[in-house]
């Protein structure tokens, strides 16, 4: 038996925000997106002690606390996508049309997985354990799309 | 019923700032919180392996951005760890450590490390205070501290001429406070020669409230780690500075209607004089040797100091009048410079019990008192309100008084 439930004459106010605001990426994280933009390379930074190389960048070692912000590391800018989901919803602030995969990519070199959308495959088609390759855009937006996409090797 | 009587005695053995700044671009959130942390935990000569519990906190309205304890894990060191996450607007840093306390007092952690920040650059401040009441019953013109009534009620108590040369004089004593702290964000060199000039020329905000009384919107993040008598007699780094005792006062909005038109007793007063009454202290101004007030504006600092320190009638015009609260005054307010120089939301409050520990254990730097400091009281404040008042002491060594 469904439940009634009774609306009547209950008011609801309406109302809108639109708010401007920002993320700063930091002098660690802009110069990641210069080597992207400038170099077409993807670096990342390697604690030593703990021999991981970590992609997006940090400053210190999560398992450590060791200061790793001045150990780059360049690492390939193809590696496996490791993980993914299929993106079936639109809004203004996502960067594509749905459907698109966005994936998690383990670059070579890298113990970590950085995020990025993975195009030239079909969404029905797509799975975890291929490799794929850094597209660069042709344009900057000092933003990680800076890389376009990744597609299939 | 027992009032907030303690299980067992807490010390502040770790104090770990940014610089306070509206230039932040070089570092991300996480960043920042990581750089406060990693210098209380020098400070405290411990590693973030001796923390057993973190406290966590902003007023994220502010950064638009939903558990930013999870985005911040990165710089808090909370992964593995217990952590609880505070948001009570502008008190924030004030209930952290407040609860901080708690945490170690009741025993149910021995060490607790206190994270409060905000990078207000990133966000939009307009928007949390806008959208900080009730938009039903036309509770939603909130403008925060941007407020010019209490301006206009000590016009109106002691005349204009004398209440603006009190809320300036106070206002020149903290940019000259200010100038003596390299954290501190606004750091202007006012003289107190250009006060008719400011009383006339500075920019008018609401009424009598002139964008030169007004506090800043900074960025920077403060750590404290709290921990309990037991680890501290096995030896600190740092002399250890006490939570003797903290009070919390909340107002809630729609009760002041209950007294009609009379108005119900200020938070601040309420929570000085339950609190110095269940310590036994008879005259703050005589007991204490530090006040770090939660000042968002020098008209309301002005009205502030005759509540918390319990005073009546032009007392505390003339204390003010007189240099009593002058760095080398009496009783110093806010050697750091306070809210009004520097105020990143979420730390603003804990920035105050810090820099009056600071005072404590005689390590302020360039805004040192000269002379020495033994108890400090620190406020916190926020919507609507919230009135936080903190008693640090150097030695372990009060009577317990009145805890029923």
């Amino acid at each position: 038996m469904t439940m009634q439930e009774d609306h009547k004459d209950c008011f609801v106010l309406e109302g809108k925000m639109a708010l401007p605001n920002q993320n700063f990426a930091g002098r660690l994280g802009s110069r990641f997106l210069i080597a992207i933009r400038d170099r077409k390379k993807i670096m990342g930074l390697k604690c030593n002690p703990c021999g991981k190389t970590f992609v997006p960048p940090r400053e210190y070692c999560e398992k450590c606390w060791t200061k790793i912000a001045d150990n780059w590391v360049e690492l390939g800018t193809e590696g496996e996508l490791v993980n993914f989901t299929v993106v079936r919803y639109g809004d203004r602030h996502l960067p594509k049309k749905p459907p698109y995969i966005l994936g998690q990519i383990r670059l070579d070199g890298a113990d970590t997985p950085l995020v990025h959308i993975v195009e030239g495959i079909d969404p029905r088609d797509v799975e975890s354990g291929i490799r794929v390759k850094a597209v660069f855009a042709e344009k900057t937006t000092n933003t990680i799309m800076d890389i376009d996409h990744f597609e299939p090797v | 019923m027992k009032m907030h009587a303690k299980n067992r005695n807490v010390a502040i053995i770790g104090i770990g700032q940014t610089s306070l700044s509206s230039h932040k671009e070089d570092q991300n959130q996480a960043e920042m919180v990581h750089e406060a942390v990693r210098n209380a935990l020098a400070d405290a000569g411990l590693k973030i392996g001796d923390i057993d519990c973190i406290v966590h906190g902003n007023m994220e309205l502010f950064e638009m951005q939903f558990a930013p304890d999870l985005w911040h894990s990165l710089g808090t060191g909370a992964y593995g760890k217990d952590e609880y996450r505070i948001t009570t607007g502008g008190t924030t840093g004030a209930t952290l450590v407040c609860a901080a306390d708690n945490l170690v007092a009741s025993g149910l952690y021995d060490t607790v490390l206190a994270i409060g920040m905000e990078k207000l650059q990133e966000g939009n401040t307009t928007g949390g205070i806008t959208n900080m009441a009730d938009p039903l019953w036309f509770r939603n013109l909130q403008t925060g501290a941007l407020t010019g009534t209490t301006a206009q009620e000590i016009i109106d108590e002691f005349g204009e001429e004398r209440a603006k040369r009190a809320a300036m004089r106070y206002r020149i004593m903290m940019d000259k406070h200010a100038m003596l702290n390299q954290r501190a964000h606004r750091r202007l060199g006012l003289e107190y020669s250009q006060m008719e000039d400011l009383m006339a020329n500075s920019p008018p905000l609401v009424g009598e409230l002139r964008l030169i009384h007004m506090c800043s919107q900074s960025d920077g993040a403060c750590a404290m780690i709290f921990t309990s008598e037991e680890k501290v007699k096995q030896g600190t780094k740092n002399p250890p500075v006490w939570m003797r005792d903290h009070i919390q006062v909340h107002r809630e909005e729609t009760i002041p209607n209950l007294f009609g038109f009379n108005k119900p007793e200020v938070t601040h007063h309420l929570a000085a004089r339950k609190l110095f009454a269940r310590n036994g202290i008879q005259d703050p101004v005589a007991y204490f040797d530090v006040f770090e007030m939660y000042d968002p504006s020098a008209w309301w600092a002005v009205d502030w100091l005759r509540e918390f320190f319990l005073l009546t009638g032009d007392e505390h015009l003339r204390m003010l009048e007189a240099g009593d609260f002058d760095m080398d005054g009496r009783i110093p307010i806010n050697p750091s410079g306070g809210v009004i120089a520097s105020n990143p939301i979420g730390a603003t409050a804990m920035l105050r019990l810090a820099e009056a520990a600071l005072q404590i254990r005689g390590d302020a730097g360039g805004h040192q008192i000269k002379k020495e400091v033994r108890h400090a009281l620190a406020s916190g404040f926020g919507g609507t309100f919230w009135s936080v008042l903190m008693i640090l002491e150097k030695e372990l060594n009060w009577q317990e008084v009145n805890h029923d």
